[in-house]
Parts: C-alpha cells; sequence; structure tokens
C-alpha cells in the first residue's frame, strides 16, 4: 500500500515538474532574464562599482548574504556545542593539541607565510568592491593563514573572547548598515551613503563596508572553529 | 583559445580520475587526497570559464580547510575501510 502511495505521489509531482519545464522556451530571449541587465547596468551607473557580482550579492541580493552568514553562524555554534567541554573541578586540561610536533621546514614556512595570507585576506576583502572575491573568499583566507600556524605550533592558541567578540561585533554591523538604509532611505539594506567615482577604493557606498563586515565575521568564525576542533580531546577520542 | 580548452580537458581528466580514487579507495586519508585534487581542477574550471570569485572560495574551502577537516576526523576514528573477501565494505 505504501509503495502505491509513493509511486502516485512521484507521478503528481513528475507531471507538475515537466509541466513547468515545458514552459521554459530554450534559445530564445526571455523578458522574465531583463533583471539581468538592470543589475549589470544599474551596479556601474548607480552603485559604482566595477566588479558587478559583489554588487549583486551585496547590494541587490544582500538579505540573502545576511541569510548565508547567519547560516555559517548557526553552524559554528552548533559544532561549537557538541565539543563543548565542561572543565571538571580539580582536573587541569592540558592547553595543547591533538597534533603531534611539526617539522623545523614547517616551522619556518608558516612563520613566513602567515603574516602574506592574513594582507592576502584583508586586501581580497577591502578590494571586494574592485577586482574578484570578496568577503568569504578573504575571511576563508585569512583562516587558512591561521589553520597553518595551528597545525604547525602545537602552542599556538586563539583567544576564543576576542574571536566571539569580532564575531559579533561585525554580525551587528551589518544588521547596523541594513538598517541604516531602512531609516535613511526606503528599504532595508539600501545603498545610502555616497558612492563616489568609479573604480575608486573608497566608491560603492556601502557595499565596501558590509563586504569587510562580512570578512571579519567569517574569518572569526572560520578560526574559532577550527580551534574548536583541534583542541586536545581525551574524552572525543575514547 | 585551444590551450584553454586542452587545459580543460586536463583538468577534466584528473578530476575523474581523482574521482575513481575517492571511491574505489580502501585507505580513507588517500581518498580525501583525491576529494581535494578535485577540489583543486573545479578551482582551476572556475577560473577558466570567467568565475574568479568562486574560484577563490573553492581554493580556500575546498582544498584547505574541508581537507583538514576530514583529515582530523580520519585521527579521530580509523585509517582503512574494513573489507570482507568480496571485496565490499562490511556494515
Amino acid at each position: 500500500m505504501k509503495k502505491y502511495v509513493a509511486v502516485v505521489l512521484l507521478l503528481f509531482f513528475g507531471y507538475y515538474l515537466l509541466l513547468s519545464f515545458l514552459q521554459l522556451d530554450f534559445g530564445r530571449a526571455d523578458e522574465r532574464m531583463a533583471v539581468s541587465k538592470d543589475y549589470l547596468h544599474e551596479s556601474v551607473a548607480t552603485n559604482k562599482v566595477a566588479n558587478v557580482i559583489t554588487s549583486i550579492v551585496v547590494n541587490f541580493r544582500g538579505f540573502d548574504t545576511l541569510g548565508e552568514v547567519t547560516v555559517l553562524f548557526l553552524a559554528s555554534t552548533a559544532l561549537a556545542s557538541i565539543l563543548y567541554r565542561r572543565n571538571k573541578p580539580g582536573v587541569k586540561v592540558p592547553k595543547e593539541r591533538i597534533l603531534t610536533s611539526a617539522s623545523h621546514l614547517l616551522h619556518i614556512g608558516a612563520k613566513v607565510l602567515f603574516p602574506i595570507s592574513i594582507v592576502l585576506g584583508a586586501y581580497i576583502f577591502i578590494h571586494g568592491h574592485l577586482t574578484p572575491g570578496g568577503g568569504f573568499q578573504g575571511g576563508a583566507v585569512i583562516a587558512t593563514g591561521v589553520l597553518l600556524m595551528i597545525l604547525s605550533y602545537r602552542k599556538f592558541h586563539v583567544n576564543h573572547n576576542i574571536v566571539s567578540w569580532v564575531e559579533s561585533i561585525a554580525g551587528i554591523a551589518f544588521v547596523a548598515i541594513g538598517f541604516t538604509g531602512l531609516i535613511f532611505g526606503t528599504s532595508f539594506l539600501e545603498n545610502v551613503f555616497p558612492v563616489g567615482t568609479l573604480n575608486a577604493l573608497m566608491s560603492g557606498g556601502a557595499i565596501p563596508l558590509i563586504y569587510i563586515a562580512v570578512g571579519f565575521k567569517v574569518g572569526a568564525e572560520l578560526i574559532g572553529l577550527l580551534d574548536n576542533i583541534l583542541l586536545n580531546n581525551k574524552e572525543l577520542k575514547q | 583559445m585551444i590551450w584553454t580548452l586542452i587545459l580543460l580537458s586536463l583538468m577534466a581528466v584528473i578530476m575523474i580520475v581523482a574521482t575513481i580514487v575517492a571511491i574505489r579507495q580502501k585507505d580513507l586519508l588517500i581518498a580525501v587526497f583525491a576529494t581535494a585534487a578535485i577540489s583543486l581542477g573545479l578551482s582551476v574550471f572556475y577560473f577558466l570559464l570567467q568565475a574568479p570569485d568562486v574560484a577563490l572560495t573553492e581554493a580556500a574551502i575546498g582544498v584547505a580547510l574541508t581537507t583538514v577537516i576530514f583529515l582530523i576526523t580520519i585521527r579521530n576514528t580509523k585509517r582503512y575501510e574494513k573489507v570482507n573477501k568480496a571485496g565490499q565494505c562490511k556494515e
């Protein structure tokens, strides 16, 4: 009986999916796709942003980006709550990582590469409105640099308080910029800041500000996540 | 243009081989590195198809962070898959 119900339901859904699929006319210009032309024109003419993708992600689809950042935050919070250990009174938890110590080559290489990766990540999210990249990419590059340090030095530690403060302040800044649009303009995340000239570093109004906030938030989240996973956890291993 | 095509086909071949290795391999460490190779090829694909934004994300997250998380998981569990005589995985 169950099988027949499943087959009938599948046929039903399949019929409607096929119906909507057949309504697409392939190979012909579609009036419903005209919004993409508008995006291409508006991001350069009104927002003065050279990188159209950033303009779409942060301005036209800014609310989606806020949702993405929230999902990432929820994921890292869930992981932290799984890996959380209550410190037993009297038992001193060693503040060392589960990794064995790395070779001399990795020590020196990590020391050289760590500042470069931090600067590269910051460059990527500050210049998000001019060159490819943005907050997510820059934050991930910074987290990769910190990961290199964590892998090479057993006693390298990130201050969890600072990381969570940076994360919270960046998240609040994103929402605050959104509310500025609501207060001085007409809608949430509207670009009300002065936009400047095309191709300048100080251009695009709220877009670079939002991407800098996203960069800090993603970087802090990923760093906190990696530090949580890599801490010495004897109870987890058993 | 022709070089782009050659590079794309090379990357496609590498990705297919890496996928087969990742599925067939019983040593999970090698399987994880094959997954990283798929991400690397995909990143080159994105870059050549003019989506550098996505290529950056794929390179940072797919190649570095995901691989490390998988490696830590393997470290805390088991490195080899158990197989029976017929070559299938045990439940």
